[in-house]
Order: C-alpha cells, then structure tokens, then sequence
C-alpha cells in the first residue's frame, strides 16, 4: 500500500462548502452560493480525477491515516482512508455524476427560498459519500453510511412545510435505522471475533478461515447482518418501501441520492466485504434472492403507476436488485459495473423527469403530460437515449452491464437468469410506457391555472405552456445521456472493467472467476444475449401497442383483471400490510405500554407521588411549630428527658 | 454526712417542679419565678458535686450562674412592668402580638 496525503481532502473539500454555504448562505447572493458549492464541489471531482490519472489495475491501494480516533487496549481504530480499484470506481461516479448534479440543481432549485439550504445540504452529502466511499475500515464507513442517511432525510424532507415530505423523510430515516442495526451488530461481531474493523486485517482474518459450505457459522452470520444493512440503505425487499416515499424531495435529490449514488452504497459495501461473502455461501444465497425478487417486484410495481418519478423510484429498486443479484452469485465486479452505468442512465432519466416536471409547472402525474416531444425536444432526445440504456438496447450501457450480469447469473442458476430475463422485459414495458405518455400523443395538461400541481416547489412563474428547460439544467443531461452511450461500451468491451477491478476481488474465488472464461464470448452467451435484447425490444413493442397506438386499449386491460391489476396499482398493498404489522402494534404498543404505563405510570408517577408524600409529612410536621413558645419549651423538656432516661438506662446497663 | 444521692434528688426534684412550672403557669411572673428554680436547682447539683469531690471549681461556677440570674432578674422585672404597663396584663397567653 502507498501512503498518498491527499486523500483526505476530496471528502473534507465538500465539507468546506457545506459549512460555508450553511453558515453564510443566508445572507450570500444565489450566486456566491452557486459558485461556492460548484467550487467545492468540482475541486473533488478534479482531485477525483487526478487520483485516477495515476492509478491503474495494477497499482497498490492507496491509504491514509488522518489521525487517531479510538484507543482501547489492542484495538483501534483511526480516521483512515483507502483507495483501490473498487473505491476509485465510486470515487469517480459520486463526484462525477454529483457534480453534474449540483449544476443542474442550480436551474431546478434557483427560485426556491431555501435555495442555499439545499446547495449545502447537497455538499454536505458529498461529503459523507466521499466518506463512505474512501473509508478505510467500517466505522469511517459507518459515519458515512449515517452520514448519508442523515443527507438523504434533510433532502427528502426539504419541503417540510409539506406533512407529506416530512413523514417521507421520516420514513426513510426509521427503515434505514433498521437495516443500520443489522449492520453494527455485524461490527460488533468483528470486532469480537478479529479485535479489528479495518478492511486489511480484517480480510486477511477472513482469508484464514475456512469457507462456510456445510453449516452456517459466524460469517454467515456476518454475511447477513451486512446484508441487512444493505437492504435498507440500497432498498431490497424487505425494507424498500422508503425509497419510493423518498421521491417527495426535490427531483436533483432524487436522481443523486435515490438512484445513483447513496442507495448503491449498499451494493458497494457488500462488494468491499465480498472476502466475507466469498467464505459464506449461504449468505451469498440469500443476497441474489433477495436481490433477484426485488428485481422481478419492484419491476412489476412500476407498470402500474401514474407518477412519474415514482415509476423511476420503483425502476430504481428494480436495478438495485439486479446489482444485489449480481454480488449474490459472485459477479461483484458485473454489479459494480452496473452500478456505474445504472448512475449514469438511472441519473440521467430523473434529471429528464425532473426537466418535464420542471418544464410543465410541477405536474408529476404522468396522465396529465403527453405529446411534449414538440415542447421541450432536448428533454426527449436525453431521455430518450437513458430509457434505451436501461432497457438494455445495445449498444448503449445498460445493455453490456445487464448482460454481463444476467450471463453470470446463468452460470450460477438458470433461475436466476429467467427472472432476470422477465425483469428486463418488464422494464423495457415501463420505461417505454413512461417515454409513450410522457411524450408521444398529445398534451394533456390543462395550460394555465392548472399548473400548480401537488409538487409545488415554488416555481413561481406562471405557465402556460410547456416549456423547454434552461441549458444550466440541459447540460448535465447531454453528458450524462454521452456517458449513458458510451459509459457501457468503453467500460464493458472486452471485459476491461473487470480487469480493472480484478484486484480487490482476487479473494473472492467463487463464481465468478469460474464464470469468466478469458477466450471470449462462448456462442451459449451471445445466444442469451440474443434473448434478452429480444425480450427488451419486445417490452418496447408492447408499450408501443399499448400507450400509442392504442391508449384505450390498458384501460380495458386493467378492468378486465381487476383485483389484480389493483393490487399492482396499490404497491400489492406492502405498506398497509406494514402499517397494520408493524406501525400500528408499535403505536398503540407505545401509547398503552410506553406513554401511559412506563412513562406516565412509573416515571411521572415517582415524581409526583414523591412530591405528594413530602407534601404530606410537611404538612404533618408543620404543626408542631406553631409559633407557641410553651409547646416549644414543651418539647425541648422532653428531649431533655429521653435523652437523660437513656442515659440513665444505659448507665445501669 | 448527707449522701450524694440524697442532694441530686433534691436537685432533680427542684429542676422538674421549675420545668413543670415554666410550661404550665400563665402568669409571666409565676415562670419567671420556675426559672429561678431551675437555676437554683442546677445550683444544689453543682455544690453538691463540689463537696463531693472537695473541687472549688463547682462552687466558684455557682457565683457564676448566681450572677447571671441576678442580671436576668434586673433585666427581665423591667420587661415586665414595661410589658404590664403597654398591655395592663400579665398572661403570657394574651401577650402574642409577634405571633403570626
């Protein structure tokens, strides 16, 4: 490993302009702010980069040891930083893809009054993702997994005004609490059982033990608890129900926080522990299930809704699994890969979506759009170009990432591999249904007084018509849709990402190094290939049918299933189920037990029965002073005469 | 020769009838008179112990206390007919205007 002393600085550069632009913010012009949080920001992006320049894939990792922070005994644990092939990948999309982000937040987000809150927010979040991302052991990773979390609750609830962006926000941060739990117990076991948090050591304590293929032992255990962890920071059944809530905040929020970067970071940390996963099979078991049903669920989910950033956030834990499912069959370095190109598209189709919300007046609902192809072409083109890289048409990314992904998961289970294939086709549907009534046909929306719909985000001017967005906020979007083009072809050609990244998963001997035979593609892969760009181009057929050539035509289809096209519509009714397992027994359990039986029964009780008492003997004893001398004298003469008896007493004793 | 014994009782018995005195008469004169007795009655347990033992220091103590009660009695006569002439009373009971 090589010391390099300026690692510390990507993650601290945004922190400078959090704390400039929250503590100044208020009194600085909108521009000052811009230029403050860009500034910032951009500095890590370029220290990103500069840091890239100089790596390859077969340099040593990077480290660096800011300072102490726990002493205690032989362990230890200090602010550390770490980078390798695996956090450079991470390193470049977060402050990439951030970057083109705070530029277009400063076009969504210029009318709105909390406008420097919101940049610093943002930096602030860079910040604890930097974080997270370039830890050297867990705890540093820790404090940016909460950190993020924290990021992530400020922004979902950036419109707090609004009840329902406040309870999202809440939401959010509850669920991810638990999935949090999960993942310090699996700290405490480490540090139990290697006395040591840091990746090193605790890899190479890892690599010592013996693989877990007969029975479950403490590194299963592990393995789960980390996948707990995961699943409520990157949204995996069964904790991604905050996700699609999350999509109250600010649409710049949705597409950093809740599609590229923080709900992948726990893709990322189950590939960091892949050493973990790779000796506990049954742990990486239950990764790609838990990662294929979420694929093939959230997919289905997203068919059914109207709101078009909630279709992207169900399209969003859809991927997600498909990262999971990737990581669960040993394919870490495929779902990293799809990691980087889903931040490309994934970014680029809520930036689009936020572009049309933003260009109609704040409508989300997607019935009420329609025919905006005319309006705002630029908007089209870009997510145009993200919808063919998520629906897997080559030869943009989505495709050699997805591919990649589903061709490892062939070579572990054909299972696998057929949900997956449904998956894509399913996202195909969607994605093409969104583009279709989003786009095609006619304008829907009623101009005018109606434009204020319930995202009303402060976009004061009235509109009348839709219009085309400002280029502060095309920009990001033509280099994320050239990134979404050539991101997968550059990175997936000929395997390079994963010879990139070959060195941080040479521990992991599992699947996948059986599973990447180095003469090439056989004729089996391009056969499946075949099948999944076929299912993909089907999907896009279907919608096409469906929500342009004939748009009275889903209606029916609905009516005709019915209960179970309402269950699809109504999210199969997770929430509810929650809320009468879990919310409701944990309210009423709070009210009955908590409120009125521990806290006003023992608690204020012990107060006030106390205070009472002393009110009580007080009053007893206050007669004795009455202010009559006599009485007084009376019983001084009576202590002088106990006392004396007891002497006397104890004197004939 | 009296025993010890004989003078503490004396004492003793002097000492209660003062205390009893003090605590139940009304008359401000009645108690002032109790406490001379307790006095006296401290005074009785003071010689006595000093013939006992043939130490001077109980008796040069007695002069002592005789000296106080002489003062006490200038001082607290005066209170008295001050209190009598303001109030044309002499019941302790009746002289509680401090009182709350």
């Amino acid at each position: 490993m090589t010391p390099n002393p300026y690692l510390w600085l990507v993650p601290i550069l945004p922190l400078a302009g959090a704390a400039i632009n929250g503590f100044f913010g208020r009194r600085s012009s909108k521009k000052a702010v811009s230029t403050v949080a860009l500034v910032f920001c951009g500095a890590a992006f370029v220290m990103a980069l500069w840091l890239a320049a100089g790596f390859s894939s077969e340099s040593a990792p990077y480290y660096f040891d800011l300072a102490h922070w726990i002493r205690s005994g032989n362990f230890q644990v200090d602010f550390s930083f770490y980078l390798d092939q695996l956090s450079l990948v991470m390193l470049l999309v977060v402050t990439g893809v951030g970057f083109l982000i705070h530029i277009y937040s400063v076009g969504y987000m210029w009318d709105d009054d909390g406008y420097y809150r919101f940049m610093a927010y943002l930096n602030l979040f860079m910040f604890f993702m930097l974080t997270l991302v370039l830890a050297k052991n867990y705890l540093v990773m820790f404090i940016g997994w909460e950190g993020v979390g924290l990021a992530s609750y400020l922004l979902i609830g950036f419109w707090f005004t609004k009840d329902s962006a406040a309870a999202a926000g809440k939401k959010a941060f509850i669920v991810n609490r638990i999935g949090d739990f999960g993942f310090l117990i699996a700290l405490f076991l480490m540090i139990k059982h290697f006395g040591s948090l840091d990746f090193t050591v605790v890899f190479a304590a890892v690599r010592s033990l013996p693989t877990e293929t007969a029975g479950a032992g403490l590194l299963t255990a592990i393995g789960l608890l980390l996948m707990v962890g995961a699943a409520g920071k990157s949204a995996q059944i069964p904790l991604y129900v905050w996700l699609p809530d999350a999509m109250e905040g600010p649409t710049p929020v949705s597409a950093l926080i809740h599609a590229a970067t923080m709900v992948t970071a726990g893709v990322y940390m189950v590939a960091r522990s892949s050493v973990i996963f790779d000796h506990a099979p049954m742990a990486m078991m239950v990764v790609a299930i838990i990662g294929t049903l979420t694929a093939l669920f959230a997919a289905t989910i997203g068919i059914a809704q109207t709101d078009i950033k909630k279709v992207l956030a169900y399209s969003t834990v859809s991927q997600l699994g498909y990262m999971f499912m990737a990581c669960g069959v040993g394919a870490f370095s495929a779902g990293i890969f799809h990691l980087m190109t889903h931040a490309f598209f994934k970014g680029l189709l809520f930036l689009a979506a936020g572009s049309v919300i933003h260009g109609i007046g704040g409508e989300q609902d997607m019935r009420k759009m329609g025919g905006l192809r005319v309006y705002m072409p630029w908007t089209f083109a870009t997510m145009g170009i993200a919808t063919l890289a998520i629906a897997g048409i080559p030869p943009l990314a989505g495709f050699w990432s997805k591919d990649e992904i589903l061709w490892k998961a062939f070579n572990a289970s054909w299972v696998y591999w057929l949900i997956g294939v449904v998956t894509a086709f399913i996202t195909s549907f969607y994605m093409f249904r969104l583009m279709y009534m989003t786009f095609g046909g006619e304008y829907r929306g009623a101009a005018g007084q109606d434009a204020h719909g319930h995202d009303d985000h402060g976009h004061g001017h009235g509109h009348g018509e839709p219009h085309e967005s400002p280029w502060v906020m095309l920009g990001p979007l033509v280099v994320l849709a050239v990134l979404s083009v050539f991101g997968g072809w550059v990175a997936g050609y000929d395997h390079h990402f994963e010879h990139f990244l070959a060195p941080v998963f040479q521990g992991a001997s599992g699947v996948a190094k059986e599973a990447s035979p180095e003469a090439g593609k056989s004729t089996l892969e391009y056969l499946l290939m075949v099948v999944s760009v076929g299912v993909a181009g089907l999907g896009w057929f279907l919608a096409y049918l469906l929500y342009s050539r004939r748009p009275q035509l889903p209606a029916r289809i609905a009516a005709s299933l019915g209960g179970l096209y309402l269950a699809v519509a109504n999210k199969y009714y997770i929430d509810e189920l929650y809320a009468v397992l879990f919310v409701k027994p944990l309210i009423d359990g709070s009210t009955t037990i908590l409120w009125h039986g521990v806290d006003q029964g023992v608690i204020d009780a012990a107060v006030n029965d106390s205070a009472d008492a002393a009110r009580h003997v007080s009053d007893e004893a206050r007669h004795m002073q009455s202010g009559n001398l006599r009485s007084y004298a009376g019983w001084i003469a009576a202590g002088g005469a106990v006392v004396i008896a007891y002497m006397v007493w104890m004197g004939v004793r | 020769m009296v025993p010890l014994s004989y003078y503490l009782l004396l004492s003793g018995i002097l000492f209660v009838c003062g205390v009893l005195g003090f605590l139940i008469k009304r008359n401000i004169i009645t108690i002032f008179m109790s406490i001379e007795l307790m006095l006296n009655g401290v005074n009785l347990s003071f010689v006595a112990f000093a013939a006992h033992w043939h130490a001077l220091s109980g008796q040069v103590f007695v002069f002592f206390v005789m000296v106080v009660a002489a003062a006490e009695a200038a001082v607290g006569l005066a209170i008295i007919i001050a209190v009598y002439r303001t109030r044309e009373t002499l019941n302790v009971d009746q002289v509680n205007l401090l009182k709350l």
